[in-house]
């Protein structure tokens, strides 16, 4: 199990042929990426804190859930923080199981519980200036589904 | 002297993310605060926001020492 903040770009397509290296028992590998979108044309910025250290610590927490619950083989998180532009992967989650079903529900189960309960505060530089975004009800109501 | 660090919307708010503030506990950090800066003082207990002593979530009135860490975290919002 891997958990992993960083500043820096990084490429889904490398991350996931890493995850997928030298696997054996494993039947089914799912992975999700998130991309920084901008809607219509504008030049929106993401600007995404976390709290070094406690940030980890509480994605890895529920990591250690979805192990059990999905009975994973492995997973990986990767996000990013600070500036993100346009195009570029916010979060990569990949997930590994004996089977498909697990392997979905398990990505699925983490990128609900990143979107809305996970330590980040995600700002938005757009042309109209800066807002801090909050969970919509579609992302409360996702995350619900496994409580 | 407690650590106290802000994030998000509170830290735009008041203007800081990291101060030194010396208190026995989470209610009279929470009361010099709120004296020093009223808006930020009803920010903190506003809907949502939780409160981390050394990186756990509290919601007791817990006592600080000179090290604590405490953290004020409004809704979270990651992806």
């Amino acid at each position: 199990m891997s958990v992993r903040l960083q500043d820096e770009a990084f490429e889904p397509g490398a991350l996931l042929t890493v995850f997928s290296e030298g696997r054996t028992k494993t039947g089914a590998i799912v992975s999700f990426t998130g991309i920084a979108r901008a809607d219509q044309g504008d030049a929106t910025i993401l600007e995404l804190e976390a709290y070094p250290g406690f940030t980890e610590a509480e994605i890895g927490k529920i990591a250690a859930e979805a192990e059990t619950r999905f009975s994973l083989h492995d997973l990986m998180v990767v996000h990013r923080t600070g500036k993100i532009a346009p195009g570029e992967a916010v979060v990569f989650v990949a997930t590994a199981a004996a089977h498909r079903r697990e392997a979905f529900e398990a990505a699925d189960f983490l990128m609900d519980y990143l979107k809305s309960r996970a330590p980040f505060w995600k700002k938005e530089h757009g042309a109209t200036g800066a807002q801090w975004i909050e969970p919509t009800a579609r992302d409360r109501s996702d995350v619900a589904r496994w409580d | 002297m407690a650590k106290v660090l802000l994030f998000g919307p509170l830290r735009d708010l008041a203007g800081w993310r990291e101060r030194e503030i010396e208190a026995s506990d989470l209610a009279s950090l929470r009361a010099l605060i709120a004296n020093d800066d009223p808006v930020l003082g009803e920010a903190l207990t506003g809907k949502g926001v939780q409160v981390a002593v050394d990186q756990a979530i509290t919601r007791a009135e817990t006592a600080l020492t000179a090290r604590s860490e405490v953290a004020f975290l409004p809704p979270m919002s990651g992806g």
